[in-house]
Parts: structure tokens; sequence; C-alpha cells
């Protein structure tokens, strides 16, 4: 038998039953009483100054009820990395200047959609067009247009992560490598847009609803900016339609919503539409990348140099922290003695680029299993043993870094040897290419300046021993509600329809950052767990007592059963504990807290997993079109906790993540993106869908509740690299930039049969 | 100029009077206020707008209200029977077939059409008949092994 009663078993989301009924109430779906809907005017140029904005005509318009721009708000410029005052560089209303196509300009909040789509064609704004700039390459020079006022070469952050002596540690290489890729953008593309409801009332109480990842970082950014006091703003956080990255940061929707609302003291409604979600929302960052690799003979990589220039879009947002990742999970992961980054994020007259599932790692491990599989070949090694010679193990120091403890890497890298051996020989125009990789179980870093612990949770036991836990953790989707109410049941020894979740509502939660950096079920679990346990102790207390147990025995509640751990048969019930504890104590609920914030645990994660993936691709050499054949993935999270919602984290990410290798795309000309719909924004269907299997591998983390860690984002990483390793493998060309299509593998197939004649 | 529009929803028969221009989804979502069905991209693509109209899976953001009049129209509010839930419900439940939920809606709605028209779906034709529904937390595979649960008889079979 398990030692766990609930944790690792199947159960249905918590969420389930209102989800397949058609009755969880999303943002999008709330109509308050008096309620208007808004729209917002987006800029046409991807570079200009604002001569001049006049709403008059549209004020004039039947419906119409308000006409915002910049000069109703504070002017007030904001960004998440709060502790750095110059990279809260966007005003979400811009005053004077326009940097991307979609910059908001003004808003209109009307009786409803129809009249304040009418009447942002009346809203006459004079621009006069500056010089613009679409590629980094091109804005880091000398002569480009400068984009932010005092951003030299227009460069927004560097990062510079080393150790070693990389440059002697090259000197006695047998072997070194040069290689240049280019990583692509890639949209969220959440099925529901970013929307909200803001209700403003004559107490100057703001109440917003809104399709978020973090209620508390909304709470806090549009205390900010509307120079509100942050208990004076409750952000509650409905089901929400998906995140991947896209919805931490405080967006165009919240901001007018909440502006247009507090000029009118009614509830405003915005929900973005695709085009806008496609065009005026932040997306994933496109990345040129510079890696050397030397080795010695015997496939011992002695030093890794990396040099990165990022496509950072107009603004800041959380793309500094993409920066920073991509760079640290670019020795990811190896041991490499010696290793240097060089980062550089560049502002460009376009869309601004920012986190998106795996946040910087899925480019890192692009491009670094592309070239790990060429130095390979180039050595002569099986590539699954020049990853084994020189992967991560348990216990090892990212020197000056990163503590890893526990690590399964080798005993993922041991499966997918035998799975690619059992698979024996393949037709011909297969391969089958592998990547591995590793991520973190959230982040240490305090960029926002959070006063407040990084996860927290209340859990309180009612008379009749139904169990309310509070956490800010935001469920977007990914499972985090069924998940933390499985830890909670799991400690207090209670079963899951015990608990009821209430979770992302700033009213009536504890402060938690949210759903980003794979950090809910690590961060989040370790404070509902001790939130658990304090009712628990508070419980036991009350059954020694009744029990007259010897001191020395050991008291615990399994399965709804108060009991001696060494004489389980004698205890008492969890319902009549409950009533008498709370009898005891003069009618008081008992009350558990818990928190966690990660010490002493390196600058970047508590934890971290790992695997690896073999992609099996069919390449048809005439076209160039290749089909996934099947994803197998041998992967370790530390103790599963929810293994239904590890399976769909799991086959939902190798959709997101093949889509980045395969076909996703946003190209551009001249700023503006040419496929912002659906129907033009290729990404994988139900048809194209490989068959997927994993191969779960089983490790524990001394630092996660009941030994669990990250299990969702980390598996992004992998699979674009492993698609570019089997296209090689079935036809032999290598290609260097994402998506890896048809059209780039014909022309590189067609280049090759050239070289041969 | 708003004109008369007769339908049935859900076994329910409604009268109500809408402008020419007005999406089904409108008329189900913002005059009904069956907010069990998405709207995604309001073109056609990505099918959380799904519903069957007279036993037909359409996508109520691409078809006037109009033209639905005299038609009968299932959402997912109508999937279940009372409190029974619907098998696809039971299996999708079983089967983790969803995360976020947003095209969940859509996505029953075609697998119940799909099976109207063939009970006996193989893998490749259930691929085929949710093709047109657009979901970006699953992977696919785990609505496929939903729907083909139900298909083997492995939930009670459909009243």
């Amino acid at each position: 038998m398990s030692q766990y009663s609930v944790i690792g078993t199947r159960v249905h989301r918590v969420d389930g039953l209102e989800k397949v009924t058609g009755s969880a109430k999303y943002t999008f779906d709330i109509v308050l009483p008096n309620m208007l809907y808004g729209k917002i005017l987006r800029s046409p140029h991807p570079h200009a100054k604002i001569l001049n904005i006049d709403t008059s005509q549209a004020e004039k318009l039947i419906g119409v009820k308000a006409v915002v721009t910049g000069k109703d708000t504070l002017g007030k410029k904001q960004g998440i990395w709060r502790r750095f005052p110059e990279l809260c560089d966007e005003e979400i209303l811009c005053r004077e200047k326009v940097r991307y196509i979609g910059d908001p300009v003004a808003a209109v909040a009307a009786i409803d959609e129809d009249t304040a789509e009418e009447a942002l064609d009346l809203i006459d704004v004079e621009y006069e067009p500056l010089p613009a700039v679409f590629d980094p390459m091109e804005a880091i020079k000398e002569d480009a247009p400068q984009i932010h006022d005092g951003v030299e070469l227009n460069i927004n952050v560097t990062r510079h992560i080393e150790w070693g002596d990389v440059d002697e540690a090259f000197k006695k290489c047998d072997h070194i490598r040069e290689d240049q890729f280019k990583c692509s953008s890639q949209a969220h593309m959440c099925m529901e847009t970013h929307d909200a409801v803001a209700s403003y009332s004559y107490d100057g109480k703001l109440t917003v609803w809104t399709s978020t990842q973090s209620s508390y970082y909304i709470q806090r950014l549009l205390a900010d900016i509307l120079d509100l006091r942050e208990g004076d703003i409750r952000v509650i956080k409905p089901p929400t339609g998906g995140g991947f990255g896209s919805k931490f940061e405080l967006d165009s929707a919240q901001f007018c919503a909440s502006v247009l609302s507090m000029k009118l003291c009614k509830p405003v409604k915005i929900v973005l539409t695709r085009e806008e979600e496609f065009t005026a929302t932040k997306r994933r960052t496109p990345m040129y990348y510079y890696l050397r690799l030397g080795a010695k003979k015997d496939g011992t990589l002695l030093a890794k140099e990396v040099r990165v220039i990022t496509d950072g879009g107009a603004y800041t947002g959380m793309g500094a922290t993409a920066l920073y990742l991509t760079g640290f999970f670019s020795s990811f992961p190896y041991k490499y003695p010696n290793y240097r980054y060089d980062g550089y994020r560049v502002y460009t007259n376009t869309a601004p680029t920012s986190a998106m599932r795996g946040f910087g790692a899925p480019q890192s491990t692009f491009v670094g299993e592309s070239q790990l599989d060429m130095m390979a070949e180039d050595l002569g090694i099986d590539p699954i043993e020049l990853r084994r010679k020189n992967g991560m193990t348990p216990n090892y120091e990212v020197p000056g870094q990163a503590y890893i403890q526990s690590c399964g890497l080798h005993q993922c890298l041991d499966k997918i040897e035998e799975h690619i051996k059992q698979r024996g020989k393949l037709p011909p125009n297969h391969g089958i290419g592998i990547a591995a990789y590793g991520f973190m179980s959230g982040g240490i870093f305090n960029w926002f300046d959070t006063p407040y612990a990084f996860s927290a949770a209340i859990v309180r036991i009612n008379i009749d021993g139904k169990v309310d836990l509070f956490t800010g953790a935001c469920d977007i989707g990914q499972g985090s509600d069924t998940t933390l109410s499985m830890i909670c049941a799991e400690e207090l020894g209670v079963h899951l329809e015990d608990i009821r979740i209430y979770s992302g509502d700033t009213g009536i939660c504890p402060a938690d950052l949210g759903a980003w950096g794979s950090r809910e079920t690590l961060m989040n679990g370790n404070a509902v767990k001790m939130a658990a346990a304090d009712a628990k102790r508070q419980l036991l207390e009350f059954a020694g007592a009744k029990l007259g147990a010897n001191i020395v025995y050991d008291m615990d509640i399994k399965d709804r059963w108060v009991h001696l751990v060494d004489r389980p048969e004698r205890g008492v019930s969890y319902f009549d504990i409950v009533k008498e504890a709370i009898r005891g104590k003069d009618g008081e609920v008992i009350i558990g807290r818990g928190h966690y914030t990660p010490h002493r645990k390196g600058m970047i994660s508590p934890a971290y997993s790992f695997g690896v993936q073999a992609a099996e691709v069919e390449v048809d050499p005439e076209t160039g079109r290749y089909k996934l054949v099947n994803v197998t993935t041998a992967h370790e999270s530390g103790t599963v906790i929810n293994p239904v919602g590890i399976e769909g984290q799991l086959e939902g990410a190798i959709m997101m993540a093949g889509g980045y290798g395969f076909c996703e795309d946003q190209p551009m000309d001249e700023g503006k993106i040419l496929n912002p719909s659906i129907a033009d924004y290729k990404l994988i269907r139900s048809l194209d869908m490989p068959e997927t299997k994993i191969l779960e591998i089983d490790t524990y983390e001394p630092e996660g509740p009941f030994g669990a860690k990250e299990a969702g984002e980390g598996l992004t990483n992998p699979t674009a690299g492993a698609i570019a390793n089997a296209v090689y493998k079935a036809v032999g060309v290598r290609i260097n930039n994402l998506p890896i299509t048809p059209e780039k593998v014909l022309r590189a197939l067609r280049e090759k049969q050239k070289q041969k004649r | 100029m708003k004109k008369e529009l007769k339908l049935t929803v859900n076994g329910q028969p409604y009268e109500l009077y809408v402008e020419p221009k007005t999406l089904l989804v409108q008329v189900l979502r913002d005059h009904l206020g069956l907010t069990g069905t998405k709207r995604g991209c309001n073109c056609s693509s990505c099918g959380a707008c799904t519903v069957m109209l007279d036993g037909m899976a359409v996508k109520s953001c691409s078809i006037l209200a109009m033209q639905a009049n005299g038609t009968e129209v299932l959402t997912v509010e109508g999937l279940a029977t009372g409190v029974q839930l619907h098998p696809l419900q039971e299996a999708f439940l079983d089967h983790g077939a969803f995360q976020c939920g947003f095209c969940t809606s859509g996505m029953l709605m075609s697998a119940k059409a799909l099976l109207a028209e063939n009970p006996k779906p193989t893998k490749e034709q259930i691929k085929e008949g949710i093709d047109g529904n657009m979901c970006r937390c699953t992977g696919y595979n785990s609505i496929i092994r939903a729907v083909t649960a139900v298909v083997k008889g492995e939930y009670k079979e459909e009243k």
C-alpha cells in the first residue's frame, strides 16, 4: 500500500464538473448590473510622436459614456521589475509617443461593444511618424532610431554570467565548435483572450475580475499606477482560460477598464479581440544566439561561451528575466567547469516580448542540444553517451549559481536509450532526435520587490470538518487548485472532497506571487502543507488529551481517523475531534497558517527537474514536409502529486513546444504582424499531434512538499531541439533557425544536393 | 430593424427579437445567458463556440441567429440529463481531457456530433472530428482517449 492516500492517485479536477458542464464563469462571462463595455484604440504606427488626440466626436456619439487618453491618467510608467525604476518603461496609455503597432492611445466605455467600436473610429489622433527599427541587430547600431529616451544603442538590459576560466579552458580543448542560431517568436494563444471587468465604487474601492496568472501582482501594479492603496483594490481571478506566461503583467484591458470605471463609478468590461491578442499583448522572445563549445577528444565538455541578443520589442516586461534565464539554462543540464554568458536585450519597434512557458529555456535548449549533437558527430561519440558523460547528477553545485539536490537525468538517459533500441531499425527518411533538459521549480529572484513571503496559505476547519483552503496561487488551467487541494487533504489526513479551495482572490487569500516559473507545486505546495500541518497540530492537541495517550506516542490523522501512529486502531473520528476542538477553543474555528520563501538555495531556484525527450519524424525529401510520428519523454519531477495533471502538462507541452519547433511563427513586415488570426497562425491541431509516451522516473526532492517539484513548464524545453536533431538524423540537414518549416528543410536538402554535384 | 426569432435551445422554446446581424453565439450568450458556449476567435477557426444545430455541429460565431430560426439547438448546458452527466462529460473528467476548460464546451459538442453521425469512429476519425476545435492546453491525446473510451462503451449508453 502506498504511504499516501490522496497524492499520487488519479482524481477528477476539483473544477472539473463546472468545466464539463459549461457552468464555470470566466471573466469573459461576467455581466454586472449597469455594466459598460470598453474598447481600446491602438497605434497604427510602429514609432511616432503623438501630436494631438481629439476625442470630441467620439464623446458625442450616443451611448458613449467616457473616453480616456493618457492625459486622464497619472502619467506613471509601470513595469513588473519594480526594483529597477529604469525598467518600468510602459505607460499603457501613451501620452507622447507610441513605440509599436498596437500601443494603446485611448479607451472608450459605451453601452455595448458595437458602440464602443464605432467610437474608436471617431477619435482623431494626430501622429508624427518617426523612423523605426525592427531588428535588434539593426537597433543596436549607432545610427538607429532611439526608442526610449536615454537608452543608448537601444540596449535595455545586459546580463553576464561566468564561472571558471573560459579562455584558458578553450586552450585545452581538442575540438571547438562555433555555431549561430536564431530562435523565433511565438504567441501564447490562450483560448481566453486578455480580459477584465473593473468596478470602482463611490467609496473609492476598486474590484477587478480578470484572467490572470497573479492576482497579487495585478493588485500591486494597479495600486502603483493608479495611486490607490493596495488594500483598496481587490483582484479576483475567476476560472482562467490559459496563461502560459502572458498574463502576469498588468495589461491594457485591466488598466483601461480600471481608469474608465474610476471615471464613471460603473463597472466596465474589456475583452481583447483575437487580433489584439496577437498584435498587442506580449510574446515569446526571439533570440540571436552565438555558441562556442569546447571538448576533449573523449567527450568531456570543458568550456562553453554564449552570446545572445534578444529582440525586446518596445518594452521590458518580463523580458529581463527571460534574458537571464536563457543564459543560465544555456549551461543546462551539463556540468561545464568553465562557462560564460553575455546577453543583451535590445528594444525594437515591435510588440514587446516577455515571458512564455519555458521562459528562455526552450530557446537555450534548442540551440544547445542542436550544437551538442553536432559536437557528438564531430567527435564520433554517441549523442546519448556524450550527454551521459557530462550530465548533471544529484547534489551538484552549478558554480556560484545554484544547488541541485535531486536529479534523475541519468535514469532518463537510460530510459530513452532503451526506448530507441526497442524502436529498432527505422524506416527510410525517419529519424529520432533527442534533447535533454532541466528546469527550475520557481524563481528565487525578487525583482518585483514584494515584502511578503513568496507563497502563503491559510487552512480553516469548520465545525462539520469541511476544510477551507485559501491561497493566492492562481489556477490558470494547469491544475494548481487540484494539486494544492490534494496536498492539503494528504497532510491533514482527510479526503479530497473535504477540501474547498479559494484561490487567486486578493480580498480573502494571502499574497502569493502566482503562477509563473513553475513555482506553484513546490512553493505554494510547501505553504499549503505547512498550513495544514499547523491546523492538524491543533487538532492533535485535543485528540491527545481525549485519548489519554502516553506522550511518547506520535499521533497522526489519516483517512479521517485520528490515531496513534504505532497503534492505529486506537483513535477517534476526525469529525468528532473537530467538534471538540472548536468547543474547547471557546468556539473559535481552527485556523492553520503556512508560508514559504526559499532561503540558502542559490540564486535561481530551490529545486530542478530533469528529463530527456526523443522525437521521431518522417521527412518527405521531395517536399521537405515532415510528420511528427512520436514524442517519448523520460522525465522526473520528484514525487508525483497529481498523475492526471502531469500527463496533461506533458502532452500539452508537446503541442506547444512541438509547435515552436514545427510551425508556429509570427512573421512581420515593418513591425506589423502578418498573421494575427487563428486561421493564419499555424499551430498543431489534433491531426498533427504525434503519439506521445511518458516514461516516469522516480526521484524525491527534499525541498518540495512530499518530495515534489516542477512538472509543467520544463517540458516545453526539449521538443524543438529534439525535432531539429531528428530531422538531421532523417535526411542529414541541419536547420539552425526556428521554426523548422518544410520550406527550410527543402531548401537545405537542395543545397545539400548541389554541394554533392 | 429587429426580427422575430423562434428557436428551441436545450429543449426550451424561445421567441425573441434580434437585429439581423446578430450571431447565434450572441443570442446564446448575451440574450439567453448560456455562457457555457465560448468565443475564442469570432472567425470560425477555434471551435470554442461549437454547438449542435438540428443534430449537426456548427460554429455559432459564424452563423447568423436568423439562420437558426425554427431549429433545435443543443449547447453544453443541455448535454447532461438533469444532474446526470453525459458519458462524454464523465469520460472527459476521468481522462483529464481539459485543463483551462475554455475549449471544452465546443470540444464536447463536436465529439457529441461526431458520435451522432458515426457511433464507432476510428482513432483517425476522432482526430478529424475534433480538428476544428483548438485546444492550447491538453495536446488533444487525452481528449482522443476520452472519446475512445465512450466509443468502446466504457460509459453507460446515451439516453
